[in-house]
């Protein structure tokens, strides 16, 4: 019984989303109050009962109820409780559900947190939200019902969860990626309820922000925990392989992370008020396009699982209505948009000054993403074309991102110290004298002592622009710190005395570019002294990688609860001195008969060593894959304070205060205004 | 010309040189990094170039796969159902690669028409298939059928 309870909340969520979609936008444009208002009881109603449906769901995973054609086929009653209650969200069909669980989160989130906004905005976005819950729900209760049933002849044994899939990675992974997914329908719901309203300026800029900057949080969480769980889980030490639902996800971040800083100029000097709406409609549609890439199965990749190929034609289908009619509502509206200047002056900047150095981060992240999308979605139209089935491999990639990633952290030094309006390039080039002398002493001289022996033949030019550009970025950073906790007492214990004075999203940022350098550091680094080695292994044998002496001691049979595994023990030693036992395993899945390797890592801040069991060869042979990874972690630290930094950004004061509902001409005095007011 | 109206001028120039360099670039990187992919029918009539990077998959041949004693070197045969592929390649084996299943090679044909491969994928999932060994294996299963009917063979 309880799937139907399931399936018929549902269809309640689905009759409430319907009434989100329509009640307050008609209200919006009849003046009828009670209209708009109830757009938010709607939002607040329909995540209850997603959530009932979503619990029911659950509750039929833990007591395996197999009845469920999708239970049945993701699960089995010797899987751990925890990975019954995250296989939820292991396949196709759940996954959606989580994606309508976290619409609804966010669209109730909204409801709460818009008191402060003008009713007429926020029904409007709630209205929004409401029309996408609606596509998303016909999408799950027409192609993808998780509450199918097997009747009569209902199997008595589940078919498990994917092996792969059952980790601590899919609990946190895909909720994470997902909350960020979704975020961007905020961001996307206010941008059009903007274009329809006509009312876009620095209030709404400030009203958008948290929200987006949120939305961008989650996401960059959860591409860093894909990256890290795809490093350790997949067993062969790759953490980003291009493949294109990774793509999928990188594109919607790149553009969001454009719109997290067009916005800022939005907010602060009223300026790239079509560029904000037009980033803020691309985030999501990219999301979307994400989503139908890796449910509908027309691309070869490490996500592609067993998909259905009408599911991709609902989403093709939903994707181009979203996408065509924001993009004419833009087309229509986005002039007014322009033209109409609230009460602060647009300035003029000059060629030198913090809005050109945001305009050229925008146009190089958007010209990333351009460039990853071609790459992305070529293999597709050289299909359509009939010009062969071609697929893009990583050079591709590698050789439009790195020289852009490259660009965008020399620029991001200069950035933080530019000014508003103008900058002086005298200042700039004196500011910039020390941390550029260290950047290039601290390039030229680190690598030799970070290759295996000093001297020329291992010297990496590599390795040299990565330590240039990172040490850039957080010398740059650094000074620029030094200088803003000067206020008025150049003393050090005065100026310690003012790092809490600092706002937090000047914080946020100073946390997120520092943690861009470090993830660079990580990626060059690892790239350039990452060793790895495919040996042939008897019990007794020994190897020597990067250094470190690995030795193959023992290998045994040990039991799981769902699984038997052969395991290994490698100890691996330097300089004579034991450093780390490893126990790298191949595990055979009773259920599926699916063989996968567990791999060992000992993770360290310098380097990671990585050891995984390739295949039993004959007698006690192995073939063992040896790696040693130096910097890897950084690459994952550094997501997680690119992601710490947005977060800082997020909690600053000055969008935390509930201000009550004001007319747009009153609450656009201007962000000095409102921080001069808090204090 | 309006002062203005110049660098506004310029300004076109630059976006439209800038764009077309780009535009170059991306055409140049894609036919460089593009790798196609090839039946093994393809590969063994000697369709496909020898010794460019190239992708290809089919069905591992029950049987065909050969292992050294002292090394990580492999051999096995691929099959489209109508030719069979041999493919080598030296290092570990994907978790899901098993006779006869679903293997996609990458790597260089060389002049023995054997595909040198640098990187083996299997399947993710046992339920799934790659769509390009899907679409070959019916591809060449229609031909036989036609093939078949052609010699009127009472197949079925």
């Amino acid at each position: 019984m309880i799937a139907e309870y399931g399936h018929i909340a549902l269809i309640v969520a689905l009759c409430l989303s319907v009434a989100q979609a329509i009640v307050p936008m008609a209200g919006s444009f009849a003046g009828y109050r009670t209209w708009m208002r109830l757009g938010h009881s709607l939002a607040l109603g329909q995540l209850v009962f997603v959530a009932i449906s979503f619990a029911c769901l659950t509750a039929a995973f833990v007591q395996d109820d197999f009845s469920l054609q999708y239970v049945a086929n993701n699960s089995n009653t010797l899987l751990p409780t925890q990975f019954k209650v995250s296989a939820v969200w292991g396949a196709h069909e759940g996954s959606l559900l989580l994606w309508a669980l976290i619409l609804a989160l966010w669209s109730a989130a909204v409801a709460l947190f818009s008191g402060h906004l003008p009713l007429v905005l926020s029904s409007r976005v709630l209205s929004i939200l409401g029309a996408i819950s609606v596509g998303f729900g016909l999408f799950i209760l027409l192609t993808s019902n998780p509450f199918a049933r097997i009747l009569p002849f209902s199997p008595t044994e589940g078919g498990d969860l994917n092996p792969l899939l059952q980790d601590f990675g899919l609990i946190v992974h895909p909720p994470m990626l997902y909350m960020g997914y979704v975020g961007f329908s905020v961001a996307f719901a206010f941008a059009v309820a903007a274009l329809i309203g006509g009312q876009f300026d620095s209030a709404w800029a400030r009203w958008a922000r948290p929200w987006i900057n949120s939305a961008w949080v989650f996401l960059t969480i959860g591409i860093t925990l894909g990256s890290w769980w795809a490093y350790y889980e997949l067993g062969w030490g790759g953490w980003w392989f291009w493949d294109p639902v990774e793509n999928a996800s990188l594109l919607p971040w790149l553009v969001g992370t454009a719109l997290v800083h067009s916005i800022s100029v939005t907010e602060k000097r009223g300026a790239f008020r079509s560029w904000t709406l037009l980033l803020a409609i691309l985030a999501f549609s990219l999301s979307l396009l994400g989503t139908f890439l890796v449910r509908s199965g027309v691309l070869t990749s490490v996500h592609a699982f067993a998909n259905d190929p009408e599911r991709g034609i609902f989403i093709l289908a939903f994707l181009g209505l979203v996408v065509g009619s924001s993009l004419l509502l833009f087309a229509l509206r986005g002039p007014v948009v322009q033209r109409q200047q609230g009460d602060i002056e647009v300035v003029s900047y000059s060629g030198l000054s913090r809005e050109m150095m945001l305009l050229l981060n925008n146009v190089l992240l958007v010209s990333a993403m351009a460039m990853i999308l071609i790459g992305t979605l070529y293999p597709l139209i050289a299909d359509v074309l009939d010009l062969g089935k071609i697929s893009v491999g990583p050079p591709y990639f590698n050789f439009f991102f790195v020289p852009m990633t490259l660009g965008l952290m020399v620029a991001m030094g200069f950035a933080v110290f530019s000014r508003w309006k103008k900058t002086d390039a005298q200042m700039l080039r004196q500011k910039g004298m020390v941390p550029f002398l260290i950047s290039l002493s601290a390039a030229l001289i680190l690598p030799l002592f970070l290759a295996e022996s000093m001297s020329w033949a291992t010297y990496s030019i590599t390795a040299v622009i990565t330590l240039g550009a990172s040490f850039w970025v957080v010398t740059m950073s650094l000074e620029d710190l030094w200088q803003k906790l000067d206020r008025g007492s150049s003393a050090v214990s005065s100026r310690l005395k003012n790092l809490t004075k600092l706002p937090g999203s000047y914080w946020g940022m100073q946390v997120a570019h520092i943690g861009i350098a470090v993830c660079a550091l990580g990626v060059g680094l690892s790239s350039v002294y990452d060793v790895q080695k495919d040996v042939r292994m008897v019990p007794g044998d020994r190897v020597v990688v990067a250094g470190y002496e690995f030795t193959f001691d023992s290998l045994n049979f040990v039991q799981g609860p769902n699984f038997g595994a052969s395991r290994g023990q490698i100890s691996a030693y330097k300089n004579d001195r034991l450093v780390a036992v490893l126990y790298p395993e191949k595990r055979k899945y009773e259920a599926r008969n699916q063989v996968m390797t567990e791999a060992a890592l000992d993770a360290g801040l310098t380097r990671d060593l990585y050891v995984s069991l390739g295949e039993p060869l004959k007698g006690d042979a192995w073939a063992i894959r040896l790696h040693v990874k130096p910097f890897v972690r950084c690459i994952w630290l550094g997501g997680l304070m690119i992601g710490l930094g947005g977060l800082l950004s997020v909690m600053d004061k000055r969008y935390r205060r509930r201000r009550k509902p004001r007319t747009l001409s009153t609450a656009q005095s201007g962000a000095t205004a409102v921080e001069a007011s808090a204090q | 010309m309006h002062p203005l109206r110049k660098q506004r001028l310029q300004l076109v120039i630059l976006l439209v040189a800038a764009a077309a360099l780009v535009i170059g670039l991306v055409v140049y990187m894609l036919r460089e990094n593009g790798n196609f992919f090839y039946t093994p029918v393809q590969i063994v009539s000697g369709e496909a170039p020898q010794s460019t990077f190239l992708r290809a998959g089919g069905m591992v041949v029950d049987g065909s796969v050969v292992r050294s004693d002292d090394s990580l070197w492999v051999q096995f045969k691929i099959t489209d159902g109508v030719e069979m592929l041999t493919v080598e390649h030296t290092g570990i084996l994907p978790d899901l690669f098993a006779e006869g299943e679903a293997a996609i090679a990458s790597g260089k044909v060389d002049e023995n028409l054997v595909l040198q491969a640098t990187q083996i994928l299997a399947k993710h999932d046992e339920k799934y298939t790659p769509p390009e060994v899907a679409d070959a294996m019916n591809a060449a299963y229609k031909a036989k059928q036609e093939d078949k009917k052609e010699q009127g063979g009472s197949y079925k």
